[in-house]
């Protein structure tokens, strides 16, 4: 990973994740409540999240969507991504999701994972908990649970690490390579 | 994975790419257990089907897996228009890239159509079965299907392929896929109906008892292909369905044996089997159909139109 110090170290990561949970426990008292993680990073957050908040909820779901078949630019991509396929095995009709991903940046990851999910049923209430919000929105989206606003320059971009996927917990800014 | 612009036979994949293709066929079908089986990837695009010989299963699955993904589908029937009225393949072409196609599948009698389309167009070409040279997609949703009986892992199984295979484009690309990934294929078939240019370590019978001994874990019917036939390679259908097809008393070894029964059809009953294989539990038939329809969206996914011709070592 880079040689640039992260911005959220384990610990700051731990305590955003925590902090997020405690939110929706003030926020979300209904017993109907799931987490959907984006995958690939939105699945660690949702996994951390309902290990905090299923002793409160013990009805709590989790399931996960997989956007590469809602993404609105898969055909000019140079590479394509592999398929792992949406998990939701539960009935979405008339449950409060909450859709979690690591980063907000444009704003077109959630549409197309809101797209996704209003067709596996008619939740009452959707909301997005990101672990990072940065500037770039290209639609008009904002988060509900927000870990940590950042600024940071157009052509930065925002590396968040799970030890799930990455074996660590950190966030960092790179240079370059902005994903949109 | 690094898009391709066509798919035109089973050589040219790499192990990456058949793998690719294959395994996520799953995701593809675990969508049809959706109340809403579409989703919306290829909005926007248009998808031909152009076939040059007559066809329902192929084509029906073509088109549903294209709208499956949001596509708009439009049949060319040259059978019945533009070639009765003299226009050639390249004309033909010329007017699909007037009207911007983004997928063009064929169906042509002559081998190596395909291939000739796919020279001349931005639009990326699959082949549905050109004469007796490929039928890419059937081979990739047989060893899909047959992925999904052994619990995927499909190396040591054994797969006999049954009946015309010297007119089998099917048994040709299957057969292919089968080896490449690691199962041990067999032939049955009359003496006429056996390719000379057969590799060696394929074992070749003209006898039940021969392939019983054998023991096969997948029986692969081909289906008769009269109308390909200028001479007769048989005396008469009824011998041949007592000599080669899969009678109720070879029915009955199946069953005993639990081998799994295929058919890329569509069938001809009392010809390659007997009405009883219908109702047989560890018939395929069905759910290669199912699983065609997953396999082409997954091609579709991964072409690209307008990327590089070259094709890959």
């Amino acid at each position: 990973m880079p040689d640039l110090a992260p911005i959220l170290s384990k610990q700051d990561v731990t305590q955003r994740i925590e902090r997020i949970a405690q939110a929706i426990q003030e926020r979300s008292p209904g017993k109907d409540l799931a987490l959907v993680g984006i995958y690939r990073r939105g699945v660690p957050l949702a996994e951390r999240l309902y290990t905090l908040l299923k002793p409160h909820f013990p009805d709590l779901n989790i399931g996960r969507v997989d956007i590469s078949l809602y993404r609105d630019d898969l055909k000019a991509l140079e590479l394509i991504p592999k398929l792992v396929g949406s998990e939701l095995a539960f009935d979405l009709d008339g449950r409060h999701v909450i859709l979690c991903d690591e980063v907000l940046h444009t704003g077109r990851t959630a549409r197309a994972a809101l797209d996704e999910l209003l067709e596996y049923g008619r939740p009452r209430k959707v909301e997005l908990a990101v672990l990072v919000d940065r500037e770039g929105r290209e639609l008009p989206i904002a988060a509900d649970y927000v870990g940590e606003r950042v600024t940071i320059k157009p052509e930065e971009r925002i590396a968040v690490r799970f030890v799930e996927v990455d074996g660590e917990d950190a966030v960092y800014v790179q240079q370059g390579g902005a994903r949109r | 994975m690094t898009p391709r612009k066509d798919l035109l036979d089973i050589q040219s994949l790499t192990d990456e790419e058949l793998e690719f293709i294959l395994s996520n066929a799953v995701p593809f079908k675990n969508l049809f257990k959706r109340s809403v089986k579409k989703v919306p990837t290829l909005k926007g695009r248009t998808v031909l089907t152009l076939f040059y010989e007559p066809s329902t299963r192929t084509r029906s699955s073509f088109e549903i897996a294209a709208s499956r993904l949001s596509a708009d589908v439009t049949n060319f029937s040259v059978s019945t228009s533009s070639v009765v009225k003299g226009e050639s393949v390249l004309d033909t072409v010329a007017t699909l890239e007037a009207m911007r196609t983004d997928y063009v599948v064929v169906r042509h009698s002559m081998s190596g159509i395909p291939n000739l389309i796919a020279k001349h167009t931005n639009a990326s070409v699959i082949n549905a079965g050109d004469g007796f040279h490929a039928h890419p997609t059937q081979g990739l949703l047989d060893v899909f299907t047959m992925r999904e009986v052994f619990g995927g892992d499909v190396r040591g199984a054994r797969v006999a392929f049954i009946g015309d295979i010297q007119h089998s484009r099917v048994a040709r690309s299957t057969n292919l896929l089968c080896r490449r990934m690691g199962m041990q294929t067999a032939m049955l078939a009359p003496g006429s109906l056996i390719p000379r240019e057969l590799p060696q370590e394929i074992a070749v019978f003209q006898d039940w008892k021969e392939l019983y001994a054998w023991k096969p874990d997948v029986i692969y019917l081909l289906r008769v292909q009269t109308e390909r036939q200028n001479v007769p390679f048989f005396p008469s259908i009824g011998e041949y369905h007592r000599l080669f097809g899969l009678t109720d008393e070879r029915l009955k070894w199946a069953r005993d044996n639990g081998i799994w029964v295929m058919h890329p059809g569509p069938v001809n009953r009392g010809v390659e089997l007997t009405d009883s294989v219908m109702e047989y539990e560890r018939s395929l038939i069905d759910q290669q159909v199912e699983n065609g329809i997953a396999v082409r969206m997954s091609v579709l996914y991964w072409l690209k139109p307008g990327s590089s011709t070259e094709d890959k070592p």
